[in-house]
């Protein structure tokens, strides 16, 4: 099928503030500074934003919220909130606003203080009807029922697990962004404190302050802006579910789906791409996505994904700012899969740089393994 | 006071029983109780109720300081009906609950709260 969007946006600036730990500063002080700092990437100001794509970990009305803290009147906004993939969504929703003409220059952006702020998740969100009264850990215990069912079914093991958070933490050590970056082993991993079985504390993603932005604009201009543009090739989205008890198939994700769309968009396949950046936000996750987007068979992640091959010199570079689990996690990570995306095409990583990225594909997940969304990027050469 | 499937779950379940909702279109079953059948988009149901067997489909210890009550159990339990919701098996030590282990669903109380909770089949 052929993508009339395909190429037709690119992102221009790419921004973050406040990692690791942000004291003092509110969620929205380090929106503001993630989105001035992609819009400084881009040489451009605040009063050229007239497309606003944000959620936030607050508030009932964020985007709103966030405009009126910018200072700015956007002709479109949108916030729908699909959890930490709500911002590889907004990829897929600026573009369509850009080549609708409903804006000119869209900024995604993102901010929450979640550990300075409170030390624990913020939510304004009531719990899960069904659930609740059980006491799960959220949002660990959904992803431990995915993972115990997962190794059910393929004899998935701790241990590959507990490779996925040394990986993690491999690529981190070269990230001087990154928020974790001590030693690792295999052994620290299984020994650390369980949480919720399988998932130990070290399974799980780092908690955070930080913030994120991209400014994208139709391609028609993209190369008026100082640094080299990303285009957006494709993208594909599918929901499942809310709460993890309504999940059809606890060892398979949308990302089945989201991947496929989002590859026939682009017109490429799994072995085009040469980096992967996937929302971790349990180790679990990296060995789902990775089946799931044709990375491998379905119940051969925690083997792909074992003894370095998603690590620095691996087979195939994974998370490659450190993810999730040793890179950042304020709350919600998704627009920083996309961020690590662009910057490893543009050459500018703050981490180890891959050779000559001309395609990276970023992937959102949001609220437990309920929204799946793919966004495939691409350098000049892939147009 | 017209009475909606969220509350006649919940008042079968305060009242003992775990009732389920089956599509008088489709005859299938489906959790949670809500008013179009997301198996058909079928609108009219008819209340049964559950025998209780079933297995346990995924599983987890939370783990919990003694202090704060201990580790506790949390599972999504599949019934002979077809539907899976989240239960607690109790009876047992957390960390013994197996997947793939036969369970008898009852409803009972966590806190003072209705639940749907599990004993090993047997027990």
């Amino acid at each position: 099928m052929e993508n009339r969007l395909r190429g037709k946006s690119a992102i221009v600036g790419t921004g973050h503030a406040g990692f690791g730990e942000a004291p003092g500063l509110t969620a929205y002080d380090i929106m503001a500074q993630a989105g001035l700092a992609a819009l400084a990437d881009a040489e451009l100001k605040l009063s050229d934003v007239d497309g606003l794509f944000c959620t936030m970990m607050e508030d009932s009305m964020p985007a709103l919220m966030a405009a009126e803290y910018l200072g700015i009147r956007p002709r479109f906004v949108e916030g729908t909130m699909t959890g930490g993939s709500s911002f590889v969504n907004y990829v897929a929703a600026a573009t369509m606003a850009l080549e609708a003409r409903l804006c000119d220059v869209a900024l995604i952006v993102y901010g929450s203080n979640q550990r300075s702020g409170s030390g624990k998740l913020v939510t304004a969100s009531r719990p899960p009807p069904y659930e609740q009264v059980y006491q799960p850990r959220y949002p660990i215990s959904a992803y431990a029922l995915a993972a115990a069912r997962h190794m059910h079914e393929f004899g998935t093991t701790r241990q590959q697990l507990a490779d996925v958070a040394v990986a993690a933490r491999a690529w981190a050590q070269h990230n001087p962004e990154a928020f974790a970056r001590g030693d690792l082993t295999r052994e620290d991993v299984l020994a650390s404190r369980m949480v919720s079985d399988p998932l130990t504390v070290c399974d799980c993603c780092l908690v955070t302050d930080g913030g994120g932005a991209l400014v994208m604009v139709r391609s028609e201009r993209a190369r008026d802006f100082p640094k080299p543009p990303v285009y957006v090739l494709g993208c594909g989205a599918e929901s499942t579910h809310r709460q993890i008890s309504q999940m059809p198939d606890f060892t398979v994700t949308a990302a089945r789906e989201s991947g496929a769309r989002a590859f026939a968009a682009a017109g490429v396949s799994p072995s085009d791409i040469d980096v992967v950046e996937l929302y971790d936000a349990f180790t679990i996750n990296t060995i789902l996505f990775l089946e799931d987007l044709g990375f491998c068979k379905k119940g051969e992640g925690g083997a792909f994904a074992e003894g370095g091959r998603i690590a620095p010199g691996g087979d195939l570079p994974v998370n490659t700012n450190g993810g999730g689990l040793s890179c950042v996690h304020p709350g919600m990570y998704g627009i920083f899969t996309v961020i690590e995306a662009a910057r490893q095409i543009r050459g500018d990583a703050p981490g180890l740089q891959i050779a000559n990225v001309d395609l990276a594909l970023a992937h959102g997940n949001g609220g437990t393994l309920s929204s799946q969304i793919t966004a495939i990027l691409g350098s000049e050469n892939t147009l | 006071m017209h009475e909606g499937p969220d509350l006649a779950f919940r008042k079968g379940l305060s009242e003992g029983r775990i009732v389920l909702p089956k599509c008088d279109a489709c005859r299938r079953f489906h959790f949670f109780p809500r008013v179009v059948c997301p198996h058909c988009y079928g609108t009219l149901f008819t209340w049964r109720e559950a025998s209780g067997k079933g297995e346990i489909h995924t599983t987890t210890v939370v783990r919990r300081s003694t202090n704060q009550g201990g580790d506790y159990n949390v599972c999504i339990v599949e019934l002979e009906e077809g539907v899976r919701m989240m239960s607690r098996v109790e009876g047992v030590p957390p960390p013994d609950v197996e997947i793939a282990m036969p369970v008898i669903a009852y409803a009972g109380e966590i806190d003072g709260t209705p639940a749907v909770l599990c004993r090993p089949e047997g027990s």
